[in-house]
């Protein structure tokens, strides 16, 4: 079977991407989906807080999916759930596997990789003590929480602040179950204010910043955990130990895109990003293959995924009418100071008439700062002054052609040297 | 009345009760455990060793030797995973060059094929990733590795296929003697019967000895912690890395899984019993900084999961396999080779049987043969097949391993019916992988309950106690 | 004087808010942080989310969400509520499965919609 574009993952990301793709009018389009329905991590999302960017109002996360699942039932777009893809090759073979239509090789002429990312373990942070029942993701948590309709306990501690984590602290709350506290190894949450405050301080959750779990006890369930005080270095403090006695830990310790199809098929990965590098319009190393969403790098707002996907569907509808942007000339572009990484990692000159957007998270909380861009020879071609940088929130600046053509050599996106953290 | 009870169904029980379920006899197999491979059976280094570590002339040496021969056919048999890829010994300096030429010796007086001494360089030439201060090493090329609860749980299946009885959750507390049989009471009240029983029950096989005699050693328990790396990094060794042994035991490894991953460890520290598998920082440091002495690019950052197994060392330096009466035998002390040597172990504890008077008659009904379909292990043509057959294999749902419902639900309805998650785990693969059942968890969850038609909530992660879901949500019940 | 951090944007700028001087806000640095302030004192709302149970779909909760913010110190009575309903598939998103809750004015309604499994 032959497809103009495959897009890989029904998430928010995929479901963006392919109505994008067949708005640019590209007719043969097929979303394939491991789950039984589309939506990805979404349908277990049930909170608000989603669209506030994007539809200019607040929705719960099966809302959100929703519009777009209803937007993409006017279209002709053809959706394959419950079938996993096995293999993407160079070529653009998706092999496939389902119930319903055994293993299948599908061709397609652009890709577009929406697979999204999956929760750090415990093995993932190594927390030291014995391996009992009651350690979960909080997105697994989640599951059973909103899908399944199970509580997974009823005295939990949370380790780290990320989203999930917070929501989950709610959650878990306002079914019955008591959070004895939020433990987060940072200085700083690594979660959404709004979330910090309704989450947390509306039921009087601590928050232990710059605190980490040292040991989980009990044989069978967790009995109890020990969390300590951590120093500038994130070692446990001797001395600084609490004990609370609890049947649950969850955990949100980060997300990692999840990249292993596009490993396989020989990507060219980012380590710092744990994605795939991209160009301006998120095309990957290999022509024709392009990835969006949290699979490229973890996205804080699910309205920036949909505007990332959107790129990528509109970019592999132009690809499938042989619309291909010259190699050169080039621009690359990195993260300097205190600037963790940049999505996109190449700027193709031809493909940024109107300029290009960069995406990037910092490394600390700063106030009151200017991310600067230099290009190679160190000349700032831009300035860009922010009251608050966050590691927790996603940061965007937009690059005017004039400023591009300026450059001379690679670009670095650095917070000015000398800055102050908050 | 059972011709032989076997106490205990990690890989040494389980050995034994296929071994003897080739023959004519009535097998009883006691576990406490709610399922089979629960002890150190699932918490090693996953190595079948070639046997040139223990002294030339003791047991030890014999059957890690004759089991490590064995190993390669009784895998293919059974369907378990199993790769013969070789180990080094890594020598750092004119000492260790020192116990490299000692092992050597060693190695050739126990029959270990094709040892070979290295220099540094030829040992970088075949592992690049290998630290410059390697000086020496020992190539042993008959090293593998194993899937050991695999072993353990296809070699129990296989015998109670034949017929052997296998009885979960049975602790046994008491062994009597009467003229021509033993009577074992157990925790829940229950009482067996049988001509012969064998003791097999690792670290706390001397509690078991204890119920027929005084024991001649103590057990020491040993605690060893260890890393499972991301697949990415299971090709960074393509054989087991070893250091010089000690005292305390064969030192850190670096060796791949044969489930593509990467394991480094054990360290070694003394604990009070076999319940006793806590990870501490200590032991995770001492693991982190031994393995990079060997292979300095490790990145324990790739961690999955961190673990700790218990040995079952004693004060004997050998295996204690050996009779307290005509009619109670005991493996104790069965630490590592244990696993390595298990098969063998098995025909000289079934000799001994023997000796003390069990007969053993072979069956001409036997099949010692089991398959196992692995559908991430097929080619495109197998895998449509698969599909064909039964479109339940089309389904994946342990994304990380691409495990298929067809594999879970085979396992479920294997002859050792697991009751837990980790049981599928062990059996199918299930939740093995970077995201640690993370996604697939909750739906393995479903298909047990589904296929045991037991609620969702009674589905255990692991051992008895080990509860997952602790209610449900909205129990009210009016209609809207 | 009560101190609260401010949720209207990333920047959680902390305003003290005083009770006794007609919620006066202080510390904010925009006018909406000032009225978010003194509304999260006189009168704070929630949009509360949860799940109620579902029969004849293909999984046994569905999400819902209070139509409007409530008031806060309604949430575990709304919260109480939710354990009687059952809504029954087919669904659809934005159906009112209770109206009025505690006398608020505000539904609870689905935030799915569900097709009767087969």
């Amino acid at each position: 079977m032959k497809f103009d574009v495959i897009v890989i993952g029904g998430g928010p990301a995929g479901l963006a991407a392919a109505h994008a793709a067949w708005q640019d009018g590209c007719k043969s389009i097929c979303i394939i989906e491991r789950d039984k329905e589309l939506g990805g991590i979404l349908n277990q999302c049930i909170h608000n807080g989603f669209g506030l960017h994007f539809f200019k109002e607040e929705l719960t996360g099966p809302e959100y999916a929703g519009r777009f699942i209803d937007m993409l039932r006017e279209t002709g777009v053809s959706v394959r759930t419950d079938t996993m893809v096995l293999d993407v090759t160079p070529e653009k073979q998706v092999h496939v596997v389902s119930t319903a239509n055994g293993y299948e090789i599908l061709e397609a002429r652009a890709v577009i990789l929406a697979m999204g990312c999956r929760e750090r373990t415990r093995g993932a942070i190594g927390i030291p003590g014995t391996r009992p029942a009651g350690v979960f993701t909080a997105g697994a948590a989640q599951r059973y929480l909103n899908i399944e309709g199970y509580m997974v306990g009823k005295r939990v501690v949370i380790l780290g602040s990320g989203d999930i984590g917070l929501i989950m602290a709610r959650r878990m709350t306002l079914e019955g179950a008591k959070v004895l506290a939020c433990v987060e190894v940072m200085p700083y949450s690594g979660g959404l204010t709004r979330n910090i405050v309704q989450c947390l301080h509306d039921f009087d959750i601590p928050l232990y910043l710059s605190h980490t779990i040292t040991d989980i006890q009990g044989q069978d369930r967790v009995e109890r955990v020990i969390v300590a005080e951590v120093g500038p270095d994130r070692k446990p403090i001797t001395g600084t130990e609490m004990t609370f006695d609890c049947d649950t830990v969850l955990l949100s310790v980060g997300l990692i895109p999840e990249n292993e199809l596009s490993r396989a098929a020989g990507l060219e990965m980012d380590p710092r990003t744990n994605g795939p590098v991209v160009y301006e319009n998120m095309e990957t190393s290999i022509p024709g293959v392009f990835a969006c969403g949290n699979v490229v790098h973890v996205h804080d707002l699910v309205d920036f995924v949909t505007a990332e996907s959107q790129r990528a569907g509109h970019a592999a509808a132009a690809y499938c009418t042989g619309v291909s942007p010259a190699a050169a000339p080039l621009l690359p572009l990195k993260g300097g100071n205190g600037v963790g990484y940049t999505v996109p990692q190449h700027i193709r000159m031809e493909n940024a008439q109107d300029g290009v957007s960069v995406f990037f998270r910092v490394r600390a909380v700063y106030r009151n700062v200017k991310i600067v861009v230099r290009d190679e020879k160190g000349t700032q071609i831009a300035a860009f002054p922010r009251e608050h940088l966050a590691p927790g929130e996603m940061e965007s600046i937009k690059l005017p052609r004039v400023l591009l053509d300026k450059a001379v050599g690679a670009l670095t996106v650095e917070i000015e040297e000398g800055s102050e953290r908050a | 009345m059972y011709d032989v009870a076997i106490i205990g169904c990690g890989v040494i029980g389980a050995s034994l009760a296929y071994r003897l379920s080739r023959c004519k006899l009535r097998i009883l197999i006691l576990e406490r455990e709610n399922d089979v491979a629960m002890g150190t059976t699932k918490a090693n280094s996953a190595i079948v060793h070639a046997g040139y570590d223990p002294e030339p002339g003791t047991l030890m040496a014999k059957l890690n030797v004759q089991g490590s021969a064995m190993m390669e056919q009784l895998c293919t048999d059974l369907s378990v995973e199993y790769k013969r890829i070789g180990s080094l010994v890594l020598g750092f300096g004119e000492e260790d060059k020192k116990t490299l030429s000692r092992i050597y010796e060693n190695g050739l007086q126990n029959g270990v094929p094709g040892l070979q001494m290295l220099t540094g360089e030829q040992a970088r030439a075949l592992e690049p990733t290998l630290s410059p201060d390697v000086t020496d090493a020992l190539l042993a090329p008959s090293a593998a590795i194993i899937d050991p609860w695999g072993l353990c749980i296809a070699e129990a299946e296989v015998a109670v296929r034949n017929g052997a009885e296998l009885r979960l959750r049975c602790e046994v507390t008491g062994i009597s003697e009467q003229d021509d049989c033993c009577t074992i009471t157990t925790a829940g009240g229950e009482t067996f019967q049988a001509r012969y029983v064998v003791g097999c029950a690792g670290v706390d096989a001397e509690s078991i000895l204890r119920m027929t005699a005084e024991p001649q050693f103590k057990t020491l328990p040993s605690r060893g912690a260890y890393y499972l790396l991301d697949k990415s990094s299971g090709s960074l060794v393509s054989r087991v890395i070893f250091q010089c042994p000690s005292a305390t035991g064969k030192g850190v490894l670096v060796a791949p899984t044969v489930h593509g991953n990467l394991i480094v460890g054990p360290n070694a520290e003394e604990v009070n019993g076999s319940r006793d598998k806590a990870v501490t920082a200590a032991a995770l440091d001492a693991v982190a900084s031994a393995s990079k002495k060997s292979v300095p690019s490790v990145d324990l950052r790739q961690s999955i999961r961190n673990f700790a197994g218990v040995r079952a060392n004693t004060t004997l330096s050998d295996f204690y396999i050996s009779p307290s009466s005509g009619r109670v035998l005991h493996a104790a002390g069965i630490k590592s080779p244990g696993l390595s040597a298990a098969p063998a172990i098995a025909e000289y504890m079934a000799e001994q049987l023997e000796a003390m008077g069990l007969t053993l008659t072979p069956r001409s009904d036997f099949d010692g043969t089991r398959k196992v379909n692995r559908f991430r292990r097929c080619t495109p043509e197998e895998k449509a097949a698969l599909v064909r057959e039964n479109p339940l294999y089309g389904r994946v749902i342990c994304r990380c391993e691409t495990i298929t419902e067809g594999e879970i639900v085979d396992a479920i309805h294997s002859p050792i019916p697991p009751c837990s998650i980790d049981g599928i785990k062990r059996r199918a693969g299930a939740g093995m992988g970077r995201c640690q059942g993370g996604f697939c968890g909750p739906r393995v969850l479903e298909i047990l309950s589904r296929e045991l038609g037991v609620p969702q909530a009674d589905i255990l992660q692991d051992q008895d106690g080990t509860i997952l879901i602790t209610g449900e949500t909205k129990t009210g019940g009016a209609q809207a | 004087m009560t101190e609260i951090i401010c949720i209207t944007c990333p920047k959680g700028c902390h305003l003290q808010v005083d009770e006794n001087n007609d919620y006066a806000v202080t510390g904010h640095s925009c006018p909406r942080g000032e009225a978010y302030g003194k509304n999260e004192l006189k009168n704070p709302v929630r949009t509360l989310t949860s799940t109620v149970r579902l029969t004849g779909a293909r999984i046994p909760r569905l999400p819902v969400k209070s139509s409007a913010p409530l008031p806060k110190g309604k949430i575990f009575e709304v919260m109480r509520l939710l354990d009687d309903v059952t809504a029954a598939a087919p669904v659809q998103c934005g159906q009112a499965l209770l109206t009025d809750v505690c006398g608020t004015g505000v539904d609870i309604v689905a935030t799915k919609s569900f097709e009767a499994a087969p």
